[in-house]
């Protein structure tokens, strides 16, 4: 069988050093796999590489030691199990998310449901450099969002409600950020200090802070040769809508900007941060 | 610690004990009463205080008061809201 090499160039077979072996990244989305993909991995690792599986460091799975020669044997098998390769080189890469609100207490926002989202919308899209997304479901950023060339986290907006509240303190004691204090059992909210972080509202024993839930975004992450904190420009977006208008913003900025091998950061440092910013702010107030 | 505002039917301390030992403890003291009872509750500062409440009041439970005993303490009062 003639080895298709559009398949090879397309990514997601990564050349190891030994001759014509590839470790195969497979695709995944949010970290989540089903136990019929996960069975279909651990029988190709079997019969074509040598047996093990490797995680790797954003959330996919590789198989090493397929040859060359088996290619498109190892892609018709994974496909019995749905499983399909994934993505390298300079396209918008494996989007990574945290467990989020549909399994974590902690979670802000459905960052699987989000992942599966933006992966329909990018995944594999052809750009100067690699771009990462990464998604995260509240402040503990367990997921590292601002690693990320667009990172999103999770937050929640909140607002007191007097007649619910039995004036016990609780918020006050698991805010962070000092936002929030309780005298005479009214609570006094400082609203500027408030990093959207939701332990007041859920921390709350009788519903006493309605949340709105929302995203905050950051840009132009690194965490390779070059370390660099993603820097937000929005502080908090409360509508998905919204959000994906931005992350559009953001990946054509690049896709029009970029110089080929350049990361985001650098696009963004080299053109102008407050030319990106207004670029950005325009979105989300249009 | 005594509180004359509710008719308390039982009081547990889970100060002796860490999570997730806390929560399994008075989970199993509301379990023991009968709907509408009452349960007094002493617990530590930290992360018992910060996220027992939370899980009572996610199990169903209807938290009435939570009290700071100064002493590093809390008692948090609870009414149990049956099946």
């Amino acid at each position: 069988m003639a080895t298709d090499y559009a398949t090879l160039k397309k990514g997601g077979w990564m050349r190891q050093k030994q001759k014509n072996n590839f470790s195969l990244r497979v695709r995944v989305v949010g970290g989540n796999l089903t136990a019929t993909q996960l069975a279909k991995i651990a029988e190709v690792a079997e019969k074509y590489g040598e047996g093990y599986a490797h995680l790797t460091s954003r959330q996919s799975v590789e198989i090493p030691f397929i040859k060359l020669e088996n290619v498109d044997d190892v892609k018709a098998a994974l496909a019995e199990g749905g499983v399909e390769p994934g993505v390298c080189g300079p396209r918008v890469r494996t989007i990574t998310a945290c467990q989020g609100s549909a399994v974590c207490p902690s979670g802000c926002i459905d960052t699987y449901a989000l992942a599966k989202e933006l992966d329909d919308r990018y995944f594999a899209r052809e750009l100067p450099h690699k771009f990462k997304f990464g998604v995260t479901g509240c402040q503990n950023n367990c997921l590292k969002a601002e690693e990320n060339d667009v990172g999103i986290k999770g937050a929640i907006k909140v607002k007191w409600v007097e007649d619910r509240c039995i004036g016990c303190g609780l918020c006050a004691k698991t805010c962070r950020k000092g936002a929030i204090k309780v005298e005479n059992k009214k609570v006094i909210f400082d609203e500027s200090q408030c990093n959207f972080c939701g332990r007041c509202y859920k921390s709350c024993p009788t519903d006493a802070w309605d949340a709105t839930s929302g995203y905050i975004v950051s840009f132009g992450g690194l965490f390779g040769n070059n370390i660099n904190k993603g820097e937000t420009i929005i502080p908090f977006i409360d509508d998905k809508e919204k959000l994906l208008d931005i992350c559009d913003a953001a990946i054509t900025f690049f896709a029009e900007n970029a110089k080929p091998g350049e990361r985001f950061k650098y696009t963004i440092d080299r053109i102008g941060q407050d030319v990106f910013a207004k670029k950005i702010t325009e979105v989300y107030n249009g | 610690m005594a509180d004359t505002e509710f008719k308390i039917d039982d009081t547990i301390d889970i100060t002796d004990v860490v999570c997730p030992t806390t929560f399994v403890k008075a989970k199993v003291a509301l379990e023991e009463l009968e709907d509408g009872q009452i349960l007094s509750v002493r617990l530590n500062d930290g992360e018992p205080v910060q996220n027992v409440p939370r899980s009572i009041k996610e199990e169903g439970h209807e938290i009435l008061k939570l009290t700071d005993n100064q002493d590093g303490t809390f008692t948090l009062i609870v009414k149990k809201v049956g099946d």
